[in-house]
């Protein structure tokens, strides 16, 4: 994005209200030439909105958008050359799967036999070569979704805008169709920016995550960064899971105190003793074995309060010393719980390796 | 804080520029806007004025109003008004939904027969029904003849009997459409806890039904306060409002006082119809998704007692139409009764110059209403507009206004010397237009509703292609549409072939309608040759109902393909 080429997409301080609402407050991000992006964010964040007004289907308060270095903030959807897929689809139900995918070709003068050709070059892309004659209702929910991807790239538009493409398919689908559109998209080379809320979908398909929280943007990343250096606590929590430990910042700079217990965290800005910090560390980050006698920082003993067995691994809960202590959730491998002897009411040694404890400011 | 930063940002969007859909969009808009001011509020607007004014143009603020109520023999039709309302919404719904609650709880033999035979009454003006007493009931009714004994049809009796036979199936419409809902699992509980027949009606059967009762109630009301015909034909010395219209305007040319009353009438129907709207907004949530069909069922003696039941109701509805068939088929009813077609003939007033306007008025009104209703109905629920809100509730307003007032209505706005308007008055044109708006508010409805349940985003689709709105109208919208349009069309067709009311004030020479020519062949003696005409109307009205019938499954057939499974 440094390099000479305006971005695909540019947002400079976008800002949008609905009454005393504020959804968006002044974002601003660019999108890489045959980027894909995703938006990610709990429901309210401000994400879809963001993608109607890129679409011209919203219109912000404040701030720019530019495509390919074209400032296109004050002009209709029309003149904007995107293809979109909405979550419900918005298949055009009287019309075949091939009249669906031709829709946005028929109108530019194209010849007969080039758009029919176009169609089934774009079905045969996303494998519904043999359906083309059938009306959305006869398909499923896979097959709908591939024929609003198709559609939506036909007119060869310069950026394809995704709207919570696969929230409406059940589970299994939703994985296969994941790959099958980051496929797509490598293989057309088409600047994409998708909206989603399940923060899996994010990891998998994007080159960069774009988190938001109310109407502001919390951190961008690639997909490595957001999981292993969240910008924030928000990032934290909402990307994989978390464990967050309230704490006080101690005496001894990088160390902070978790109710008895002291802990040293990854290194960082120092903090004056006794400011209030959150402590957070991934349930797979927690070292777990039978107690020995090494001098360790962060050893800690755990008793097993509940185990849950959930295929692959197991998810323990802990709880750390002290009346209502803090509780830690712990990811084992199906051999490493047997090694660790983890029952009910077990005691276990643990230790928070300093480097995975992640610190930040008094969580709200 | 949240208030603060949303003080920051500017209350106004970027703007943005000027493109062709959109001021495509603004001027359909504008056109509708334009049509709803003209046609609808302007001249409801100018009845109110001029029921303040006397018949010299002076202001007199109320004294109108006051001279209305002082003066015994016209003050009279409000009361008459209220009772005959009353009376006929009462008897109406409670014979509609036993009849109802036959055809949809009850096994019952030949269903079929008897839905068909209650609808039998939507195909005539409601005067058909007025002749229908007369010539059973009248003074030389046959029935009279033949018993020597006069019950005495004309006036409040007989009106009310005629606005039953005439209100019958719009009451068992909405309340079979009311008791087809209903949710089996309720009758099961009720029933496992062993609540009785009575119980059970009581505390299931009637709470689920509530709405569509209210909505019958209002319904049956608001028709029969605003009908004209059947009191005309009934009344005799009685009169209701919407003839005391007619009578000051008509018979005393006194236009102000005809104002006068028409803003009285105004009242109750606009109270009616907002009541309903609200009533029915809360209908909805009553049956779950997931609720089970009751299956219908009763023991025997109920099975055959409600049969009975609705053989004489379907019987006394069909009489009417033997009555008045038999009495354009015979020489001299009741005296000559061998048969004869030289009524069809309309040697007199009229004749087949009327019918074939009311045809061409029909026609007419079917195109162009559908077109304004379905294009008006888009632009309000697909524009999101600031227009949108206020479109909207000008356009329920015509189902509140009855027909006798739009008509008055009409004269004073385009019979007015010197307005632009004027050419319109004396032509099919504004025959057509009045039919439009009076019966716009029901097209207007299913329009929105067919609207509502597609996708919102299909424009956007368009958009995003760089389609154009108008084509992704043309090419999916209409079409997804296809029945509900055609529905409509039928619904202006039929409506405005019957029509009596708004016409009766803008009929001219030459543009005479069959409905209004039966009113005035009655009234100069004609009977036999105004039961023709009713015929007439009839036997058009069915044949059309059977055209769109198979019209609506070519259609289906056709453009409708893809709600079928795969295939």
């Amino acid at each position: 994005m440094t390099s000479g080429r305006p971005a695909a997409v540019a947002l400079d301080g976008i800002a949008k209200r609905f009454g005393a609402v504020v959804a968006l407050e002044r974002v601003t991000l660019e999108v890489g030439d045959g980027e894909f992006v995703c938006f990610l964010g709990p429901s309210g964040c401000g994400k879809t909105t963001l993608l109607r007004i890129i679409a011209g289907l919203e219109r912000q308060n404040l701030g720019t958008v530019r495509m390919a270095g074209r400032d296109v903030s004050g002009l209709p959807p029309r003149e904007r050359n995107y293809g979109i897929v909405f979550q419900s689809y918005a298949l055009f139900p009287n019309l075949t799967v091939a009249r669906n995918v031709g829709y946005g070709l028929a109108t530019r003068h194209v010849p007969r036999e080039r758009i029919a050709a176009r169609v089934d070059e774009l079905l045969a892309l996303v494998g519904l070569a043999r359906l083309r004659d059938r009306y959305p209702a006869q398909l499923s929910g896979g097959e709908q979704q591939r024929v609003a991807l198709a559609r939506a790239v036909a007119p060869s538009p310069a950026l394809l805008l995704l709207d919570e493409p696969l929230s409406a398919l059940d589970a299994r689908v939703r994985v296969a169709l994941r790959a099958e559109i980051k496929a797509l998209q490598r293989r057309l080379g088409i600047t994409t920016i998708m909206v989603t809320h399940d923060q899996e979908e994010a990891l998998t398909m994007a080159d960069r995550i774009v988190v938001m929280n109310h109407g502001v943007v919390e951190q961008i990343g690639t997909p490595f960064e957001t999981y292993t250096e969240p910008a924030s606590l928000f990032v934290a929590r909402f990307v994989g899971r978390m464990n967050v430990l309230a704490a006080v910042a101690s005496e001894r700079p990088g160390w902070a105190r978790v109710g008895r217990l002291e802990l040293r965290h990854r290194a960082g800005a120092a903090r004056p003793a006794g400011t209030r910090l959150a402590l957070a560390i991934r349930p797979e980050e927690i070292r777990v074995g039978p107690p020995t006698h090494e001098a360790v920082d962060n050893r800690v003993a755990a008793r097993v309060v509940n185990v849950q067995f959930l295929g692959a691994f197991a998810r323990l809960l802990l709880a750390l010393p002290g009346d209502g202590g803090p509780e830690l959730e712990c990811d084992l491998a199906g051999d490493a719980l047997a090694d660790a002897g983890a029952k009910e009411g077990a005691e276990l040694a643990l230790v928070l390796t300093p480097e995975a404890l992640r610190v930040f400011p008094e969580p709200a | 804080m949240a208030r603060d930063l949303a003080r920051m940002i500017p209350e106004r969007v970027v703007s943005r520029r000027l493109d062709a859909e959109h001021v495509v969009r603004w001027v359909f808009l504008a056109l509708f806007a334009g049509f709803l001011w003209v046609f609808v509020l302007y001249p409801m607007l100018h009845v109110l004025w001029r029921s303040l004014l006397d018949n010299d143009g002076r202001v007199v603020g109320l004294a109108n109003y006051v001279r209305y109520v002082r003066t015994p023999a016209i003050a009279a039709s409000i009361t008459n008004s209220l009772v005959v309302s009353a009376a006929a919404m009462v008897l109406t719904v409670v014979l509609a939904f036993v009849y109802a609650y036959a055809l949809t709880r009850v096994r019952l033999a030949g269903r079929a027969v008897f839905r068909v035979a209650a609808m039998l009454p939507l195909f005539a003006p409601s005067l058909v029904h007025g002749f229908a007493l007369v010539y059973l009931f009248g003074n030389n009714g046959i029935v009279t003849r033949q018993t020597g004994l006069n019950v005495g049809i004309y006036g409040v009796k007989g009106i009310v009997l005629a606005e039953v036979l005439y209100c019958f199936p719009h009451a068992v419409l909405i309340l079979t459409a009311a008791l087809a809902a209903a949710d089996a699992r309720l009758y099961d509980a009720a029933a496992a806890l062993g609540a009785g027949r009575l119980r059970t009606f009581l505390t299931v059967t009637l709470p689920g039904v509530k709405y569509g009762l209210m909505s019958a109630c209002f319904v049956v009301f608001t028709t029969v306060i605003t009908d004209f015909g059947a009191p005309k034909v009934l009344g005799g010395k009685t009169s209701v409002m919407a003839t005391e219209i007619y009578n000051q305007v008509i018979g005393q040319q006194n236009f102000t006082m005809g104002a006068t009353v028409s803003v009285v009438l105004l009242v109750p129907a606009l109270l009616a119809v907002v009541v309903d709207r609200l009533v029915q907004r809360r209908q909805y949530a009553l049956i779950s998704s997931s609720a089970r069909p009751l299956a219908p069922g009763g023991g025997p003696l109920l099975r055959w007692g409600l049969w009975l039941y609705c053989a004489l109701a379907a019987a006394a509805i069909t009489a009417v139409y033997v009555v008045v068939l038999a009495t354009s088929l015979v020489s001299r009813w009741p005296y000559d009764l061998t048969l004869t077609l030289k009524h069809y003939r309309f040697d007199t007033a009229g004749g087949y110059t009327a019918l074939v306007n009311s045809l061409e008025t029909a026609a007419l009104t079917a195109l162009v209403g559908t077109a304004v209703a379905f294009a008006g109905a888009y632009l309000v629920e697909k524009g999101r507009t600031v227009a949108s809100g206020p479109l909207y509730m000008v356009s329920l307003l015509p189902v509140s206004i009855p027909g006798m007032v739009l008509g008055l209505a009409y004269i004073f706005v385009f019979n007015a010397p010197g307005s632009p308007l004027n050419a319109l008055y004396g032509t099919l044109t504004i025959l057509v237009i009045s039919n439009l708006v009076h019966y716009f508010t029901v097209p207007f409805l299913t329009a929105t509703a067919a609207l509502k349940q597609m996708d919102a985003e299909f424009e956007h689709v368009g958009a995003s292609m760089g389609v154009p709105f108008y084509r992704t109208f043309w090419r999916v919208t209409v079409p997804m549409a296809l029945p509900s349009i055609v529905g409509i069309s039928m619904y202006f067709f039929l409506n405005a072939m019957v029509t009596l009311s708004a016409a009766v004030f803008l009929v001219a020479p030459g543009t005479e309608l069959a409905a209004v020519a039966m009113l005035l062949m009655d009234d100069a003696g004609d009977t036999a040759q105004a039961a023709a005409m009713s015929v007439l109307i009839v036997a058009i009205g069915l044949v059309v109902r059977l055209v769109y019938w198979a019209l609506l499954r070519g259609v289906t057939r056709r453009t409708q393909a893809w709600r079928g499974p795969a295939g």
